[in-house]
């Protein structure tokens, strides 16, 4: 530190690092990108491990026997739900009964804020059916949730059938010290929302529901069940729930070790794990995994019913059961004896899954990469020495005389305000973007008047500090590219330690525009760069790259629907369950970008 | 047994002389119960001489007990002694005036609504002493001695304890005959003449703990709470005043075998005849439901009451699964339930009788009862009115060719639906996240017309803040105002919340009790060994008089005279209720006592300490200070400055 205190030196090296700063931007940003990169290599990435001892090396035996029952079962819910038109509640409430469950219902109503067309719902009404099975000798304050939803059409009938076959089985056995609760929930992701609404007593979405008469204290962990055949080729485990929200790992490693154990192909993201990690192939396969773990995560949506339990701190996942074309398939039978297995290691729960990481991203199921190893990421990308770099310049004119003080006084309280006027202005038009869509009712609507306040945000601003200041300046615009700079730190630092991905991929694009964007670059170029790197841009490309990597690529045209159908799905999650992402990039960032927009066309 | 009366006489040589007149002054108060003791003596020492002998350690057990006391008891047990040897085989068995104790035994089995089963066993002994009196009660016959020691020991004047697994689900099963909490739940009413309550308290629960070999020694002030109107004494005695009154519930005890042990201890034929011989642990703990309790009070001797006795009843509640794993036949016998049969009564018991609840079944179109039992029983049991069919184990009759008897019931019938019990209650924590929360207690009066007060009593850890201001109680969407609260804030590590109101529930009606609450935040060494898995809040006391079942039934079919109908009379048309609520799991914010956190700690600190001080250096401007002038200097200057000369 010796060397710092002593002026001399501390000039040399703050010049040097001025005269560095485009270099050494680019190298940390470089690293950052490399070192994500390195999160998918297997060797640098941790093998997952039980670490919660209650699950561990107890010895469990799974005899579940009655899988054909439960297809048939599951034949006979289909017959009923056709003749029915949607769920048949008293045909569940009677089978509940039959297999020995307390059986309550709840019933729901919802009034979309606008038609969601990719559903097709926009007044919701539906009853949630749940049994419980009491545990013997338990005085109700555990709980265990197992869910199917119940969706139109011919699919998860099996789910349900399975769901009752293990109740009945599940009820005749002793060792429960847990309550187990058997959901069958209407409206998927909707019912959902209503039955833990009610089950917790909160409401945070304005849905009606009727109050829950039946509870079992404190959720420990909830499987959500989909199971669309009667034969499967692999089992999918979905992770991400609402606001990016991942389960305690260890619920995942109890589903591999099951897996293992059993002898069912597993999948996450739908990707197989593969053994050639060192090859060429091997390799971009745990990336695509990993980056459609990145972009799931990033949408903040929940991608199965489980993701809504994780607001309650209720660890949960959704298992899928997948059929394609393999040859080796797996009968409900095996299913039930994997989700005995399972149930009975939660059973063995003494303490919530805690041990285990909150924070992690899975390139396969059996690798996993923790939050102190994907953090430098954001930490290279955000090292944003420009920052310094303008500190420097703007603290930097040498006060020539006494009065210098006076003058850098002067100097600097328009540039505050020059500062915030654009801040302000900014961010109304974030809250445009944010609140505009209310008063529309059609989708299409809500989503093109999102865009045209968006655009139209783009002409606003970029000349706001007019108002107040008259004429900008070149200290004028450094100030506000400063605050900007530290300003984006900020905000992506603290998304990225909320919900990592979303940080990632904001930063990935933000950064950049960020460090170059001076009123002194060509004009049309930079702008045309601006755009391509703003948030709806990144958005639109995400759900290009989405496609690709689930190997379903579109068209553009295809991909300009989907645009326009994941804009007003953001706003229909951010409605009904609270989902955060889509106020997060209208207010928060898109201002934030408005200000670097602005700086481009600082005069 | 020669030393000890030696020493025996030597004391007393010594002793007489010094205690003369303690002895005598406490001879003059206690005239009365000294005849009585004299008389309890006789048929003893003549039925069981081998018994003296096995109660000879005891007697030195106490000895050692009660150390502190050993002058006053010794007069009186050296002449019991005496009168033991000299006296061994005089008395005749047969002419045994009118025994001062009494036990009786019996077993009740319902078959539930559920499908379910109840069997509910009750053990009654009955002793005419008083524990009180100045000289101890040395000489036990029946009664358990190590609990007639801890009555006389710590003035207890009434004592309920039970230890419970399970939930009673009262949707399914109705009304059980002894309700109790999840876990331990023990109330003492002590006597008047206790000047520390508090501190007997500690000693008894400390005390107890050992009997039953359980975690009471966990209870301390922060757990303790005295109600002021939920809890008053069962027996004889009208004190109100609760400060003689500790409550406190372990809703975390996990009950098994090993409290199982000492309580069948307690009984007279312990698990060697009688009933008990059903209580086999392996059974008893594959159940749904089990409790077992011990309740001590005074009660009446006679019907005018001039004499008391005290009464300590055991019961043992246990429910069986209808769906336990190869259950083809929907049938139970005693020997499917408690792997027994029973062949003899407790020879000791003066009554013995296993009750089947038929009320449901008068065609036996629900179940099969056999072997049949022309004795048939009525009873008033929670309001309703019962029958029973009678089996009386003190015949040889009822045990049949076989010399055993093995009840069967066999169902007919599929299982019903839910019940609707005329009170009901549940609890649950709503909100979610670790800073606050709502406690929810709803209330259901399921009467279709009329409306009854209830006494709530909620006892809530202090470690959940409650935010009183917020507590409400509505029913049917309107404010309910409770007639009377009692409400005595927590403090912080001392004592518990308690809450206690008396509601009116309208008729057909669920009223809800909300009041919000804060997590504290606990230090790092009061969290348990698994702080994630949450911690307990007992269960809340729902105390009521119930309208009853018979007082509902208006246009009665039963032939019965006009004129005895009009007026619902008055033993019929209420009866006591307690329900208990789930207790609450609660998770407190806990620090992640792991190996992540204090890394992650470590190197925050780390990098703030060296990024920050880096930072700082790099943007700090630097300035050479010019040193401060001499205080003559200054001066110099001041002067200079008043007369408007430029400074130094």
């Amino acid at each position: 530190m010796g060397l710092l205190s002593d002026p001399n030196r501390r000039r040399a090296l703050i010049s040097l690092l001025t005269r560095l700063n485009a270099p050494i931007c680019v190298v940390c940003y470089m690293a950052g990108v490399a070192w994500f990169m390195g999160l998918a290599f297997e060797p640098f990435t941790l093998r997952t491990y039980m670490s919660e001892n209650a699950m561990g090396s107890t010895m469990v035996e799974e005899r579940f026997p009655a899988g054909e029952r439960a297809l048939a079962t599951g034949r006979e819910f289909s017959a009923h739900k056709k003749k029915v038109g949607g769920m048949p509640v008293d045909w569940l409430v009677k089978t509940m009964q039959a297999r020995g469950l307390e059986v309550f219902t709840q019933r729901f109503s919802r009034t979309l804020p606008f038609p969601d067309e990719n559903k097709e719902r926009y007044l919701v009404k539906g009853t949630n059916v749940y049994g419980i099975l009491r545990a013997p000798r338990a005085p109700r304050t555990e709980a265990l949730v197992l869910s199917a939803p119940c969706t139109p059409g011919d699919n998860n009938n099996q789910a349900v059938g399975l769901l009752l076959g293990l109740a009945q089985y599940f009820r005749n056995q002793v060792y429960w010290a847990k309550d187990i609760i058997f959901l069958v929930n209407e409206h998927d992701l909707i019912g959902m929302q209503a039955w833990l609404e009610g089950y917790h007593h909160t409401n945070t979405t304005g849905m009606d529901w009727s109050p829950l008469q039946g509870r079992g204290g404190s959720i420990q962990a909830a499987l959500s069940l989909e199971l669309s055949s009667d034969v499967i080729t692999s089992l999918d485990l979905v992770l991400e729930g609402l606001n990016g929200q991942l389960p305690n790992l260890d619920l995942a490693n109890l589903f591999y070790a099951f897996c293992q154990k059993i002898g069912v192909l597993c999948t996450i993201q739908g990707k197989l794990q593969r053994n050639d990690w060192d090859s060429v192939s091997g390799y971009s396969h745990s990336v695509q995994t990993m980056m459609l773990m990145v972009m799931k995560q990033a949408s903040g949506r929940p991608w199965g019913d489980h993701g809504l339990f994780l607001r309650y701190h209720i660890e949960a996942a959704t298992i899928k059961g997948i059929n394609s074309f393999r040859q080796y398939k797996s009968d409900t039978t095996t299913i039930g004896r994997l989700l005995e297995g399972m149930y009975r290691k939660l059973n063995n729960l003494l303490e919530r899954l805690h041990q285990s990481y909150f924070f992690y991203l899975m390139p396969s199921l059996s690798h996993f990469v923790s939050i102190g190893y994907y953090m430098p990421v954001i930490d290279y990308i955000l090292l944003l020495i420009c920052a310094l770099d303008l500190w420097v310049q703007l603290a930097t004119p040498p006060p020539r005389t006494e009065d210098g003080v006076a003058d850098t006084e002067q100097m600097s309280s328009p540039g505050v305000l020059s500062v915030l006027t654009p801040l302000v202005i900014s961010h109304l038009t974030g809250v445009e973007v944010a609140v505009e869509h209310f008063p529309v009712s059609e989708t299409e609507a809500v989503v093109l008047t999102a865009i045209a306040i968006y655009t139209a945000g783009l002409a606003l601003p970029h000349n706001t500090h007019r108002l107040l200041s008259g004429e900008g300046t070149e200290q004028g615009w450094k100030v506000l590219k400063l605050v900007a700079v530290l300003y984006l730190a900020v905000l992506l630092g603290c998304t990225a330690l909320i919900n990592f991905s979303l940080g990632f991929i904001l930063a990935l694009t933000l950064v950049p525009v960020a460090a170059f964007v001076t009123p002194h670059v060509p004009k049309i170029l930079s702008a045309f760069i601006l755009v391509i790197l703003s948030p709806a841009c990144t958005l639109l490309f995400s759900v290009f790259f989405f496609q690709e990597l689930q190997e379903m690529p579109v068209s553009f045209i295809d991909g300009w629907m989907l645009f326009l159908s994941v804009i007003s799905q953001g706003i229909l999650d951010h409605s009904l369950y609270g989902s955060l992402v889509y106020p997060l990039i209208a207010l928060l960032v898109y201002p934030c970008w408005l200000l670097f927009w602005n700086i481009l066309f600082w005069k | 047994m020669a030393a000890h009366r030696c020493s025996y006489s030597a004391l007393l040589l010594i002793i007489c002389s010094l205690s003369m007149f303690i002895v005598a002054d406490s001879q003059e108060t206690t005239l009365t119960g000294d005849n009585h003791a004299t008389e309890l003596d006789n048929p003893q020492t003549a039925t069981e001489t081998a018994g003296q002998m096995a109660e000879q350690p005891a007697v030195e057990e106490r000895r050692l007990w009660e150390a502190t006391e050993v002058e006053e008891a010794t007069p009186d047990d050296a002449d019991t002694d005496k009168q033991d040897t000299s006296t061994p085989e005089t008395a005749v068995p047969s002419s045994v005036p009118q025994p001062k104790d009494d036990f009786q035994e019996e077993l009740v089995i319902r078959p539930l609504h559920s499908g379910d089963i109840y069997a509910s066993f009750q053990f009654r002994t009955l002793w005419e002493t008083d524990f009180m009196r100045g000289n101890k009660v040395s000489h036990y016959r029946l009664f358990p001695k190590s609990l007639g020691q801890v009555i006389s020991k710590f003035s207890v004047r009434e004592l309920h304890i039970s230890f419970t697994q399970g939930y009673w689900r009262t949707m399914q099963w109705g009304q059980p005959f002894l309700p109790s909490p999840p876990g331990a739940e023990l109330w003492v009413w002590f006597q008047d003449s206790v000047t520390d309550v508090d501190g007997t308290w500690k000693e008894l629960t400390n005390v107890l703990s050992g009997i039953f070999c359980a975690s009471l020694n966990f209870i301390d002030s922060t757990n303790t709470v005295q109600p002021s109107a939920s809890f008053k004494p069962l027996g004889i005695g009208n004190v109100t005043d609760h400060s003689f009154l500790r409550y406190a519930t372990l809703p975390r005890e996990i009950v098994c075998t090993e409290n199982l042990t000492p309580w069948k201890k307690l009984l007279p034929c312990g698990s060697k005849a009688g009933l008990a011989v059903l209580l086999k642990s392996e059974k008893l703990f594959h159940s749904s439901f089990h409790s077992q309790a011990v309740h001590i009070r005074p009660v009446c001797q006679d019907w005018q009451c001039k004499t008391t006795s005290w009464e300590l009843r055991q019961t043992l509640n246990v429910v069986f699964d209808l769906h336990t794993p190869g259950q083809g036949k929907r049938e139970w016998s005693l020997f499917k339930m408690f792997s027994r049969t029973l062949t003899e009564a407790c020879p000791l018991a003066s009554s013995s009788k296993i009750y089947i609840d038929i009320t449901d079944n008068p065609q036996g179109e629900q179940f099969e009862v056999s072997p049949a039992t022309p004795l048939l029983s009525q009873a008033m049991v929670l309001g309703d009115r019962r029958t029973f069919s009678v089996y009386d184990l003190t015949q040889q009759i009822t045990f049949g060719t076989v010399r055993s008897l093995n009840l069967l019931i066999r169902w007919k019938s599929s299982e019903g639906d839910m019940l609707r019990p005329l009170l009901h209650g549940e609890r649950y924590v709503a909100g979610y996240g670790l800073q606050t929360g709502e406690i929810h207690t709803l209330m259901y009066n399921n009467h279709p017309y009329r409306s009854f007060p209830v006494l709530l009593l909620d006892s809530v850890p202090w470690y959940l803040r409650l935010y009183i201001h917020t507590l409400t109680v509505a029913s049917k969407g309107k404010d309910n105002k409770p007639s009377y609260i009692h409400y005595q804030p927590s403090k912080d590590r001392v004592r518990p919340h308690l809450l206690e109101m008396l509601v009116q529930l309208p008729p057909n009606s669920v009223t809800e009790v909300t009041v919000q609450f804060e997590r504290a935040l606990l230090k790092w060494t009061e969290y348990t060994p698994d702080p994630n898995h949450g911690f307990y809040v007992g269960s809340s006391v729902i105390s009521s008089l119930v309208p009853s079942i018979v007082a509902m039934d208006t246009n009665s079919t039963r032939e019965q005279p006009l004129f005895s109908s009009f007026f619902p009379c008055k033993e019929e048309s209420s009866y006591f209720v307690r329900v208990y609520t789930e207790p609450l799991l609660v998770n407190l914010p806990t620090p992640d006592f792991s190996m992540p956190y204090n890394v992650i700690c470590l190197t925050c600190t780390v990098v703030a300490v060296g990024y920050g001080s880096l930072y700082n250096l790099l943007t700090r401007s630097f300035q050479i200070d010019e040193p401060s002038p001499g205080l003559a200097k200054r001066i110099a200057n001041i002067i200079r400055k008043m007369r408007g000369v430029p400074p130094l």
